[in-house]
């Protein structure tokens, strides 16, 4: 059972978006929509789970002083594959994701789990370990996604759920959702409410304050 | 005698340790090689499809427009598909070309320097930088006479490259109908372009006025004349965009000649 633990684990308990707070950059970009948020999750964890494997199976013969830009050379290459396959494969959404895709790269989450785990562990470990990471963050984006497309647009995966004002239906829809500022409100939220249940994950003031109560001006 | 056996020398190089300046080396060499080998193979491979999804994607919006301009779908069934043809024009001239669009892509020619130009800033109103020199126009005639017209625009709008097709009326001042091919602008504000209830705001709108000066433009609010088209709320750039699209390719360094030039054919008949 002890493997698995790392499988559940980054699912809330280490969740690589609200408790490590990585990833928030596409995490606010890709989240207008569910497909888009689907599809960017599903990318991110075929990436991640691929360049740890990847990374931990040849961990020992990677030197210590070119090891961050032969991991990052892994993943970018593994990404780019991953942006072309989407852009041959399911255009439409490519075409939506623009270049977030591609800014997989530059998301910490791949790097830190490259980086933290899979260099010091065996492929298997590591595998689930770069797995339940990704669900994680996929977890999170469908989350936002969620509440995103369905008060800013009324649908679901495209599919109408509140008929809209500007289809003759009841709902205005809330242009906040669709705009970027709106995912770090719903993300802050979501911190919130998890650290309410979970108190564990507060994290400690790194300084504080103190003002003497009988102190006066000069 | 040293021994050749490429294992011998690759469990030599793997029993190296780590930090050797040779092993460093062999290791860099060997992932970027396989990561290049890995990620040329996937665009090669990958390539015919994504081209194959692009040329559908214009396609589809082509035929959308058409579909959606109101009686242009009887002049077709009633003429056959053949009678809208496609055709690469010089901008500079206004003259067509002998040119087979099947192979024309506009896009390759619009950033190779041999075949395009740079806008100097002054006139560039659309924000493109560079212009091809040549364009695809689709053309309209039934028993000789010249229905309609589809003109390529595009501009840099608030956040991506806009592009569309602009249809005009014969007397090449009406606007039949406007479809935009492909954007990126912000979903539920400069997105709504796309959406049918705004694109059917266009058919009927005046090009220019009676001096011949273009005055059709994407306004803020409500539209008080037929040179004005309502603009989205939230949207200002993305409607400034489709002004200067425009603007700029019915104008000087866009389509006038070629628009000349059909007018004067018009003139003849």
């Amino acid at each position: 059972m002890k493997p698995l633990r790392h499988l559940y684990g980054p699912l809330v308990d280490n969740n690589p978006v609200t408790l490590q707070i990585l990833g928030i950059c596409s995490a606010l970009a890709v989240t207008t929509s569910m497909t888009t948020a689907l599809v960017m999750s599903l990318a991110l964890i075929v990436v991640l789970v691929a360049s740890s494997m990847i990374i931990s199976a040849i961990r020992h013969h990677i030197p210590t002083s070119i090891r961050l830009i032969l991991q990052i050379t892994i993943i970018a290459s593994l990404v780019i594959v991953a942006d072309q396959v989407i852009q041959a494969f399911a255009f439409d959404i490519s075409q939506r994701l623009s270049i977030f895709v591609g800014l997989i790269v530059t998301n910490c989450l791949v790097l830190g789990r490259a980086e933290a785990f899979a260099m010091r562990n065996p492929v298997g470990l590591s595998a689930l370990d770069a797995l339940g990471n990704g669900l994680g963050y996929g977890l999170v984006l469908l989350l936002i996604g969620f509440v995103r497309e369905l008060f800013g647009a009324g649908t679901l995966f495209g599919q109408t759920v509140f008929p809209t004002i500007h289809d003759g239906g009841w709902f205005t829809p809330l242009n906040l959702m669709l705009l970027a500022p709106s995912a770090f409100f719903l993300l802050g939220l979501l911190i919130w409410a998890i650290r309410s249940v979970r108190p564990a994950q507060i994290e400690l003031a790194d300084y504080e304050i103190s003002i003497e109560p009988n102190r006066r001006a000069p | 005698m040293p021994d050749l056996n490429p294992l011998y020398w690759w469990a030599r190089l793997l029993a190296l340790p780590n930090e050797s300046r040779a092993k460093t080396i062999a290791m860099a060499f060997l992932v970027s090689g396989v990561c290049a080998l890995l990620v040329s193979s996937a665009v090669v491979l990958l390539a015919p499809i994504q081209n194959a999804n692009l040329a559908a994607e214009r396609e589809a919006r082509l035929s959308a427009m058409l579909e959606n301009m109101p009686g242009l779908a009887d002049i077709i069934a009633q003429y056959g598909a053949d009678s809208l043809e496609t055709v690469i024009v010089d901008l500079e001239t206004g003259e067509a070309t002998d040119i087979d669009p099947a192979t024309f892509d506009i896009a390759v020619a619009a950033e190779d320097p041999d075949t395009s130009s740079v806008l100097p800033s002054e006139v560039d109103i659309a924000g493109l930088g560079r212009r091809a020199d040549l364009a695809p126009i689709h053309v309209l005639r039934a028993n000789g006479e010249l229905r309609l017209v589809i003109l390529p625009i595009s501009a840099v709008g608030y956040q991506s490259t806009i592009r569309a097709h602009v249809a005009l009326e014969a007397d090449l001042n009406t606007v039949a109908g406007l479809s935009i091919i492909e954007h990126g602008e912000t979903p539920g504000l400069g997105a709504r372009i796309e959406e049918p209830a705004w694109q059917a705001l266009w058919p009927g709108k005046e090009l220019a006025g009676e001096d011949g000066q273009i005055r059709l433009s994407v306004v803020r609010g409500r539209a008080t004349s037929a040179f004005e088209v309502d603009g989205i709320t939230g949207a200002t750039r993305t409607g400034n965009a489709i002004t200067a699209a425009i603007h700029f390719w019915l104008g000087e360094y866009g389509f006038d000649d070629v628009l000349a030039n059909l007018r004067r054919e018009r003139g003849q008949q």
